[in-house]
């Protein structure tokens, strides 16, 4: 007994700070891919190196579509490796509301060689480069480190993302207590994952992350569930366990698309024996990117989903 | 070929001489026997019982484009001779059957059953010849075979409708659970019968993540598949990904570089550390010692940014690749790598110490969930939950891979086969991890990180293997023309030791479930692909 009183002691606090202050991420961790449109010439190698499809183009004449899709990248940096105007970046908040809020799409006139190509349009999520990117980043590990203007927390866009997240971590107590009397519970299921995004889930309740200091429980039963964290593409065998799951759930609920196989189906997309996502059997109020989503982007969306139950309710 | 499996070779075309059709030697360890159906129980049984070969993988091949044959693989492991026998038989697609083995060599149950499932070649003499990968309300469709689509449209699913087994008498009764289980973990159903409190029979339904990877890896370029073999499994990315690479660069007769086989060798210690420490926490939670997972969860946590300083990614996808690594590391990342292992090692000493020091935690998983040895052996139990119930086995040291011969480290093994060795094997690893490692780090090698690999010959065959964590790891593989696989038979040790699961926990009571489960940690997703 005391010795393990005298160990917890001796180790101290060791939770994470987030949100109020942003994660500890490593100088080489890879997040969401940034592309320079501007500057790139030829889409083909980077496409072709894209194991998930994120990546995608079609070309009419002179005229170049290209989509980028967030919900089904799994940030492994093989693009940048074979365009220079790509370059991978650390930001792993990506969390949105809407699936449409993942995807970019871009068309542009190819010029000719040497020249910069004019970009026609550009819609998709915001804090995507339109500005030139000098040099290749990559995953050169020769260049490492923040590069300047993509560091977390370094650009403009990035300090009001997390000034609001700040925010949004204050304000967190308030809207759980307000409507859910102090507490937000959340029923997990796993629909054909791998089991990656599990080992990151289940570290939301070790002692780095401490879920339960926001009054976030995971729970046992759906009837006690206020959200359902599902991961994974569906497999046609979890289907009508995870519609029976949701439809345990007490009103109001929450559904919470986890992983790029959550989102879109990632890598396995849609086949004989997967779905290809979370929303394709159920109404998905938030998605969160990644392959695992880390602890803290997984936060970051379940926090935006607070955000959304309060606006419902 | 390696002078450990001469013997055994021409021992089988010997005796079996009537029905071996011939003898390809692929590579020095991996010999192939071509050879009648009528051949099949023989040979395995000469393997099994004299040879003391060990059945490591058994799938099916639809190869009707290039032979007008099915075939069918059986791949024994000869773990004294370092070597594998690989034994092929066709099945004409007129004829779409086989016949068990399962009676003579239980460890096929399982292997055969999905061969069945995805292939359509029916079973014969099988004890238990239900379902098994597909479930029971599919329809009579064989993914496995090329003229079905990767993409095909089938009837939605409207419930499992397996038939599982009765099990009456007074005071019987069935506890069913799954397949979304309380914790956070995948899904699979289990259905305890019980009488009172003790486990009479629980009967496992898996498959419920089949996500149609094999079927996938055939439709997709090659290099893709490294990253589809990273999400295999996902707490095995770094593992299931390099025994894929191995098997291709087999393929191609090219060998990483001295370099990147050291990073690889210490991506895989990483990848057992991170989970040998979760499980280790999590065992003591499911007996209700929480502090204990604390401090574990805090120790994993450091692995995890660690892989992620090196590799980029938390789980180290992304690391891999054909022919080598992606990513070398600089001197500040290998010197944050050394001064890890000391720090780790006090710390991990102190966390065992806490365990050890509790004697209710001691009491509770002591003489829980036994697996004997003998039933270990029969069912061909590997990996973590094989060592616990003393079978001496580690690829590791039998047949090393990656840099795995440049290390020295023990392979603890306990006969007694229940939770705390289980917890002890994995203990005792921790500490061989973190001195592979240092000497890894040690003699690290110059050089480049990968081996460019030339386009790979069509119709190649080869065997790709690494013990993860968990277990042996196999990825088959047989080339296909251009840039794709015409097969990809993923093994992951799960499969093997699901049905020792069954055994371990008869006689216990349910609320002990959890804990035994804990203890073998096997894979949903690696099982069901
Ligand atoms: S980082 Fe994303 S977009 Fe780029 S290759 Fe990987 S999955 Fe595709």
């Amino acid at each position: 007994m005391f010795d393990i009183i005298r160990k917890s002691l001796k180790t101290g606090i060791v939770t994470a700070k987030y949100p109020q202050s942003p994660a500890e991420v490593s100088s080489q961790a890879r997040g969401r891919p940034e592309i320079d449109f501007a500057h790139w010439k030829d889409a083909r190698p980077a496409v072709a190196a894209c194991a998930t499809g994120a990546l995608a183009f079609t070309d009419e004449g002179r005229e170049r579509t290209v989509t980028f899709d967030l919900a089904k990248c799994t940030f492994c940096g093989l693009c940048a490796e074979s365009a220079a105007a790509i370059r991978m970046t650390r930001q792993y908040e990506l969390a949105a509301r809407r699936r449409e809020d993942l995807k970019m799409v871009a068309r542009y006139e190819l010029a000719a060689e040497g020249a910069q190509s004019k970009l026609l349009s550009l819609s998709g999520p915001n804090g995507c480069a339109s500005e030139p990117i000098d040099s290749p980043h990559g995953c050169d590990p020769r260049r490492r480190g923040p590069s300047p203007g993509y560091a977390i927390g370094a650009s403009a866009n990035e300090e009001a993302r997390t000034a609001s997240l700040e925010s949004v971590g204050t304000q967190l107590n308030e809207r759980v207590s307000q409507v859910l009397g102090r507490s937000l519970h959340i029923r997990e299921v796993d629909a054909g994952s791998c089991n990656g995004c599990e080992v990151e889930i289940v570290g939301l309740n070790s002692p780095v992350y401490d879920l339960e200091r926001f009054g976030i429980h995971f729970v046992a039963s759906p009837r006690h569930a206020d959200m359902l964290l599902v991961t994974g593409p569906v497999s046609r065998n979890m289907e009508l366990a995870l519609r029976k799951t949701y439809n345990a759930m007490p009103e109001p609920r929450l559904v919470v698309a986890v992983g790029a196989c959550g989102c879109s189906g990632g890598i396995f997309g849609r086949n004989y024996a997967t779905l290809g996502g979370v929303d394709k059997v159920l109404p998905v109020d938030i998605y969160i990117p990644g392959c695992p989503p880390n602890p803290c982007a997984l936060l970051q969306g379940i926090l935006l989903a607070i955000g959304k139950l309060y606006s419902r309710a | 070929m390696l002078p450990g499996l001469e013997p055994i070779v021409s021992d089988l075309t010997e005796r079996f001489r009537a029905h071996v059709n011939g003898v390809r030697l692929e590579r020095a360890n991996e010999v192939y026997l071509d050879a009648d159906v009528e051949a099949v129980p023989g040979v395995c049984a000469r393997l099994y019982r004299n040879w003391n070969g060990r059945l490591v993988s058994l799938f099916a091949d639809d190869a009707r484009q290039e032979s007008a044959m099915f075939h069918l693989y059986y791949v024994f492991g000869l773990d004294a001779a370092h070597g594998f026998i690989v034994l092929r038989v066709p099945v004409a697609p007129g004829q779409a059957r086989f016949t068990s083995l399962s009676n003579a060599v239980p460890a096929a149950n399982w292997q055969e059953r999905e061969i069945q499932d995805l292939f359509g070649l029916k079973l014969e003499g099988h004890p238990n010849p239900r379902r098994c990968a597909l479930h029971d309300d599919w329809p009579e469709v064989y993914p496995l075979r090329k003229d079905f689509p990767l993409c095909a449209a089938l009837p939605p699913f409207q419930g499992e409708r397996h038939k599982f087994r009765n099990v009456e008498g007074e005071g019987v009764f069935q506890v069913p659970v799954g397949p979304v289980h309380a914790g956070i973990i995948e899904p699979g159903h289990f259905l305890f019968s019980v009488a009172g409190e003790p486990v009479l029979y629980l009967q496992i339904r898996l498959f419920y993540t089949h996500k149609g990877t094999e079927k996938l890896f055939e439709n997709i370029p090659v290099a893709h598949g490294v990253r589809l073999a990273e999400s295999i499994s996902g707490d095995s990315s770094f593992a299931h990904a390099t025994a894929f690479c191995h098997a291709i660069e087999r393929a191609a007769n090219v060998q990483a570089p001295p370099r990147a086989r050291a990073l690889r060798t210490i991506c895989l210690e990483l990848e057992r550390l991170y989970n040998h420490i979760a499980d280790i926490g999590a065992i003591a939670t499911d007996v209700a010692f929480a502090v204990a997972n604390a401090h574990a969860m805090r120790l994993k946590e450091r692995v995890l940014r660690l892989n992620e300083m090196l590799t980029g990614n938390r789980l180290l996808r992304g690391m891999a690749c054909l022919g080598g690594v992606r990513f070398d590391w600089e001197a500040d990342q290998i010197g944050a790598l050394k001064a890890f292992t000391g720090e780790l090692r006090p710390e991990f000493d102190s966390l065992v110490q806490l365990i050890q020091a509790s004697s209710s935690t001691r009491d509770r998983l002591e003489t829980t969930g036994i697996l004997t040895p003998e039933t270990a052996r029969d069912l061909g139990v590997v990996g973590i939950a094989g060592r616990a119930s003393g079978f001496d086995h580690d690829l590791r040291r039998d047949f090393p891979h990656a840099a795995y011969d440049r290390a020295r480290f023990l392979v603890p093994v306990y006969r007694q086969g229940d939770v705390l060795r289980r917890m002890q094997v994995r203990i005792d690893e921790v500490g061989e991890s973190l001195g592979i490692m240092d000497q890894i780090i040690q003699g690290l090698p110059p050089g480049g990180i990968a081996t460019p690999l030339p386009p790979l010959p069509p119709n190649a065959v080869a065997l790709g293997y690494v013990e993860g964590w968990r277990g042996e790891i196999f990825h088959w593989i047989r080339t296909g023309g251009g840039d794709r696989l015409a097969r990809c038979k993923v093994k992951d040790p799960s499969l093997q030791n699901w049905p020792a699961l069954s055994e371990a926990i008869l006689g216990n009571i349910v609320p002990d479930f959890p804990v035994v489960n804990k203890s073998f940690n096997l894979s949903y997703s690696g099982t069901d692909r």
